[in-house]
């Protein structure tokens, strides 16, 4: 049973990181393209970790898992947030 | 259960693969600097399953180091732009 | 195990590998070379886990990816182009020298034959056996060695005389660095967001730094890892304009900087004076000198990282702290 769900999960964050990617690739510009990268970010690795924490053997491993995925919302949206700012200033220069 | 452990990790280096044509290709630096974000959390997804597949807790480690010095990164990047602005 | 997806997991990864190596070396943005070295260092602290090294995979990630890349973008900051976008690959250099055909003749013969000897090295590692004597041979002294991760038993206790000259080496690189001069002055202070960046990302690195030491001694870890992840904080507090960034002033800091080698060396010696051979541990204390000697290490190690960073001797803090005011003043 929780062999499926964390399947489940897994297969789901596995989805988002792809979809993430192919919109990095796909999207027109910058601010569409980062978009897709916090989803990525984000859902992916919150369901890929979700999934593995379920199926970990040990308390201290789903503790890491759900620091890893914390920390990695928190940059990611602040660095996503930077670079935008930045790629912008740039623009409204030329 | 394996199985799906090598799948979803061959995914998810497929996913950090398209990244990498978007570091090499995109036009602008943000462009090449948001791919390296992916790059980054792509590999720390990779970690994941590998350290259950391969049977090596450490690399969770690794990738909760990756996950801090990939924003590190990011910073430095950033903060760059942030010192040359004002 | 399916060897079949693996295989593709691999390709992949090699691919990337040598494709970023190479974009990253042929682009002719200096920028955007180091993005690419960034991405780099993260692609292979990926491989090294996958070669089950985790060891060598926490270095990668903490060296390769975020500190080498804030030393070179720092470093970049300060040059002018020296080769415009749009200019010829190779030909010809920025002060105008010709690079001549017999150069570019003798660089390709001699890299060829570097990559012959590699490959010819490691054909013949694969041919040779037994393979496993030196596993065995650690595996065998480790239960008194004081330490249980083979890796950290070989560099702090086996090896231990290799350690200490590697500190050695990195105590010259920060005294070169010293004779540089001032290090460049501070960044402006960072606007809120970056500093909601930093308000979290410096105390976890710092427990992080501290981790590793402490797991090193039974799992992958160790003082370079936890003192290459300890100059990420201090990095990270730099580019945010802090003026204070976690190096001590003046005569602590020449203490903090000798502190790897020193320790090492008076463990060594007071070794010696009780009539062991120098660095020769007593099983039952090789435990606590270990962990003592990784942590003057890893203190060691985090200065000099983020000296280099600095460029030069670091401006105390409170003159830091003037100049951020005095901008604040003028704007």
């Amino acid at each position: 049973m929780i062999n499926f769900a964390s399947s489940i999960l897994i297969l789901a964050g596995l989805f988002f990181y792809l979809a993430g990617s192919i919109g990095l690739l796909r999207l027109p510009d910058l601010y569409t393209r980062l978009h897709a990268l916090t989803k990525a970010d984000n859902l992916g690795l919150g369901l890929l970790a979700a999934g593995l924490a379920l199926h970990s053997q040990h308390l201290l491993t789903s503790l890491k898992l759900l620091l890893i995925w914390l920390a990695v919302l928190a940059a990611s949206a602040t660095s996503a947030h930077l670079i935008a700012r930045q790629a912008r200033r740039q623009e409204t220069r030329r | 259960m394996t199985e799906l452990l090598l799948f979803s990790a061959t995914g998810l280096m497929l996913s950090l693969f398209l990244g990498l044509l978007r570091v090499l290709l995109g036009p602008s630096a943000g462009d090449r600097m948001l791919a390296t974000q992916l790059i980054g959390t792509a590999g720390v997804g990779i970690l994941l399953p590998l350290s259950l597949l391969l049977d090596q807790p450490a690399l969770i480690d690794v990738a909760l180091l990756l996950a801090l010095l990939a924003a590190v990164a990011a910073a430095a990047f950033t903060g760059q732009q942030e010192a040359r602005h004002d | 195990m399916n060897t079949t997806s693996l295989l593709v997991f691999d390709g992949l990864l090699l691919f990337s590998i040598v494709g970023l190596a190479w974009a990253s070396l042929a682009t002719t943005d200096e920028r955007r070379s180091v993005i690419l070295f960034m991405a780099f260092g993260l692609v292979l602290a990926v491989a090294w886990g996958r070669l089950l090294a985790p060891d060598v995979a926490l270095a990668e990630a903490a060296i390769g990816a975020g500190l080498s890349g804030a030393l070179l973008l720092a470093a970049a900051r300060k040059q002018p182009r020296l080769l415009s976008p749009g200019s010829s690959k190779g030909s010809r250099h920025p002060d105008g020298a010709n690079v001549s055909l017999v150069s570019r003749w003798a660089v390709t013969l001699l890299s060829a034959a570097l990559a012959g000897t590699l490959a010819w090295a490691l054909l013949h590692a694969f041919s040779s056996t037994p393979h496993d004597m030196l596993p065995r041979a650690i595996s065998g002294n480790l239960a008194s060695s004081g330490v249980s991760n083979p890796v950290t038993a070989v560099l702090l206790n086996f090896r231990a005389y290799d350690t200490l000259l590697e500190l050695a080496v990195l105590l010259t690189a920060v005294l070169g660095i010293f004779a540089l001069g001032q290090g460049t002055p501070g960044y402006q202070p960072a606007g809120p967001i970056f500093d909601g960046l930093v308000r979290w990302l410096v105390p976890v690195l710092i427990l992080t730094a501290g981790y590793l030491l402490w797991v090193g001694a039974h799992a992958p870890g160790g003082a370079f890892q936890a003192g290459a992840t300890l100059a990420a904080a201090g990095v990270v507090l730099r580019l945010a304009g802090r003026s204070r960034i976690g190096l001590p002033d003046g005569f602590v800091l020449r203490i903090v900087m000798a502190a790897g080698v020193g320790v090492f060396l008076l463990v060594g010696l007071t070794l010696l004076l009780l009539g062991r051979p120098f660095l020769g541990y007593p099983p039952a204390w090789a435990g606590a000198l270990i962990l003592l000697i990784e942590t003057a290490a890893m203190l060691s190690i985090a200065a000099t990282l983020l000296l280099a960073f600095v460029g030069g001797q670091p401006q105390s803090a409170d003159v830091n702290a003037a100049a951020n005011r005095q901008r604040e003043e003028m704007s």
